[in-house]
């Protein structure tokens, strides 16, 4: 039988007013800004973010500061506020290869045009806690350089004029670029879409992945061609200009991963290219995204499919945190009714079992509980 | 013929470089600006201001074909002056008011007794960016790796 | 004008003066209408597009039409400053490709194209359909059809005025292809009458 349950406004009530106060903590101290979240927290807002793919950091930090520093409830908040928005139109693509450079690194070629140029990263940091922290002491201003002002070619561009890398991703002509916030997912995907889903996929879970090819479950051989940091221009088209106007810059960061592969019949022995690009400073998130574009591409380069990172509908299907966290948040609400079911179930099915085995009725405190 | 079409495309591309430094000026020089226009014209709203999505698209390896990263707040205006001209202004973000002066600016862009006006307050955002920029610039080339090679031990 | 395209003052004005309240009338119009087929509808809200398009339709328009949505559009509507109208107000793409379009607009006189020619849907996906909204002379005084089927108590009486006189034949065929097909909207003025693919309609006797 089913019943419907009702009641728990005032505990609910209660409760969002606990939370409110638990959010907000001890009030000797100052409540902590959206600019100060935006300006020292700038790597979670950068996360929340890139997850929640909706560029703004004020909103982000806002989602921050909303869930407690809970990451995925801010990523989640973010893109529920980004539903309510009407959407002006499509970007020109942007165009990293003018982006203005914060960081640039390369592990394939040490002396390449432009230079390596490390950035604020925490690479050749030594993982202590640091006591001036605390002391909140003065930080020193940077130093500066005369900065050449000299292109930053792409290192794909120093391969492909050798002719040892594959162009970049073409799709078919007259292929307009799909979109999972408007269209339902339908597999398999072209690649434009994989990279859709996974530039807002969630970094634990990409990681993880990019983390079993290395050990050897799709392994592909990957070197960091270039990972680049830094604004790039955003542009729209307005028809009612007949040209495009920029809308400021946006940071991203993006990683170019460059695989050795021993060719097929189809394609000569060359260097395969895995590709990352994500909202705001985040490094780790674009090499495992690379990572993970190569390991998809398996089949477009005659691969055997033997690794979970070359599964394109268990990958693209469990990628996206918000979706996740959904379905396995889901099972806390009350199943009060479905649970009665399994519960009625085994019972009957102990009790056949007892009387099949002579074993005696066990008088229980079994209604303790309805 | 060829005159009049370089007309143009000089027109167009000068209109897109105030157009997209407005974007990147922020609320308080462009209130600053407008506080110095003389005399203030009539702006009548057409749509907006409004905040929305713009899909920002990136490039399959960096420049094959696009491919949808994720969307951007951007908030636009449209103002048309008592004069007839239509401004646009569209900025990232949801600062409603910094859109609906950017459009009021591009409008008067196109009024020849407000162009130097408009023309100062460009300048002055651009070299406000351009310093910023340098600055920066100059503190990514300060972490600029000098390789150093070193004797090898079979020498 | 080289790459610079000049665009009639028209296009910027005839919007909704009151976009959310506006806008939010005109769907809950449309939602009753498509569901009491038949039934004569007040908008609730207009617009003032350029002509050739109506008031009604342009407020239906600015009410469904987003970038998601192609819109296709007759000779006459394409040849005017609507496709400048509808893409600065609702970013909607006009497509010269029938299937592609999840609109129609057909303004009052215009001739209605086969409804086959559109998107029908597919059997899994029937929703990926054209809605077409065709203005007309009139809701009442043409021919009188019966209209039968889900959101009409057994049976409706109703008599637009100014369809084709091949109407019927073209919706006896959309309605055989259920669940795919297109739904219709039809406007007079600032009223509408919904025809979705379920109804079903027959010539009245006598």
């Amino acid at each position: 039988m089913y019943v419907a349950v009702k009641g728990g406004e005032a505990a609910i009530a209660n409760a969002h007013q606990l939370l409110a106060d638990r959010r907000r903590g001890d009030r000797s101290l100052p409540a902590i800004s959206i600019d100060q979240i935006v300006a020292q927290l700038g790597l979670a807002v950068d996360r929340v973010m890139a997850e929640a793919s909706l560029y703004d950091r004020e909103l982000a930090a806002l989602a921050v500061r909303q869930a407690r520093g809970d990451m995925i409830e801010a990523i989640f908040i973010l893109r529920a506020y980004r539903t309510t928005l009407p959407r002006f139109g499509m970007s020109v693509p942007v165009d990293t290869a003018s982006m203005k450079i914060e960081r640039r690194i390369s592990a394939t070629y040490k002396d390449l045009p432009g230079g390596q140029l490390l950035g604020p990263t925490f690479d050749y940091t030594h993982r202590l806690l640091d006591p001036s922290l605390l002391a909140d002491e003065p930080v020193a201003e940077p130093l500066r350089r005369t900065a050449d002002g000299s292109s930053m070619m792409r290192v794909s561009d120093i391969l492909a004029g050798e002719g040892l890398i594959e162009s970049d991703g073409q799709m078919p002509e007259d292929h307009v670029p799909g979109d999972l916030t408007r269209e339902p997912l339908e597999f398999p995907l072209n690649r434009d879409l994989r990279l859709q889903a996974l530039a807002r996929g969630d970094e634990g879970f990409l990681l993880a992945l990019a983390y079993s090819t290395q050990r050897g479950y799709a392994r592909t051989h990957p070197f960091v061609g270039e990972v680049r940091i830094g604004e790039v221009e955003v542009e729209l088209d307005i028809p009612e200009l007949g040209f495009a106007v920029s809308l400021g810059p946006v940071q991203v960061t993006e990683c170019q991963m460059v695989n050795q592969f021993q060719g097929s019949a189809k394609n000569p022995p060359q260097f395969t290219r895995g590709y990352g690009l994500v909202f705001g400073q985040s490094e780790r998130k674009a090499m495992a995204m690379s990572l993970v574009d190569r390991a998809l591409r398996a089949q477009e380069f005659g691969e055997d499919i033997v690794a979970p990172a070359q599964d394109e509908e268990f990958v693209i299907s469990h990628s996206d945190n918000v979706q996740a966290t959904g379905f396995v948040e889901h099972l806390k609400l009350p199943h009060y009714v479905d649970f009665q079911a399994e519960l009625d179930l085994v019972r009957r099915m102990r009790a056949e079992y007892d009387a099949r085995n002579g074993i005696e009725k066990n008088e229980t405190i079994r209604d303790a509980a309805e | 013929m060829d005159a009049i079409k370089e007309n143009t495309g000089t027109a167009v591309s000068e209109r897109k470089r105030a157009m997209g430094l407005l974007a990147r000026a922020s609320t308080e020089e462009l209130q600053a600006g407008w506080l110095v226009i003389e005399p203030k014209p009539e702006v009548h709203p057409v749509r907006g201001p409004e905040t929305g999505l713009v899909m920002v698209r990136g490039r399959i390896g960096g420049g094959g074909d696009p491919f949808n990263l994720g969307e951007a707040t951007v908030s636009r205006a449209t103002v048309r002056l008592g004069s007839g001209e239509i401004g646009h202004g569209q900025v990232l973000g949801n600062d409603r008011e910094k859109a609906r002066l950017a459009a009021i600016f591009d409008s008067l862009y196109q009024r020849p007794e407000h162009r130097s006006a408009v023309d100062l307050l460009i300048d002055q955002v651009e070299s406000r960016i351009d310093a910023e920029d340098r600055k920066h610039a100059e503190q990514t080339a300060a972490t600029r790796v000098d390789f150093f090679t070193m004797v090898r031990g079979d020498n | 004008m080289g790459a610079h395209t000049e665009i009639h003052a028209s296009a910027f004005a005839g919007a909704f003066t009151d976009p959310v309240f506006q806008s939010q009338s005109v769907f809950r119009a449309l939602m009753d209408a498509m569901a009491r087929p038949g039934t004569i509808t007040p908008l609730g809200a207009t617009a003032t597009p350029p002509a050739p398009l109506g008031a009604g339709a342009g407020a239906i328009a600015l009410t469904l039409c987003d970038d998601g949505t192609p819109v296709w559009l007759t000779n006459a509507l394409s040849h005017s400053s609507v496709p400048a109208w509808l893409s600065f107000h609702t970013s909607a793409p006009v497509t010269a490709v029938k299937p592609e379009a999840r609109f129609v607009f057909i303004e009052a006189g215009g001739v209605v194209p086969g409804f086959d020619q559109f998107a029908l849907g597919t059997q899994e996906y029937p929703d990926r359909s054209s809605t077409l909204v065709i203005e007309i002379a009139s809701l009442t005084g043409g021919p009188e059809f019966v209209a039968a089927g889900p959101g009409i108590k057994d049976e409706t009486i109703l008599s637009p005025k100014g369809l084709p006189d091949i109407f019927l034949t073209l919706w006896t065929e959309n309605r055989g292809l259920f669940p795919r097909g297109v739904d219709l909207i039809l406007v007079a003025g600032a009223d509408i009458l919904c025809l979705p693919r379920t109804t079903k309609l027959r010539r009245r006797e006598g």
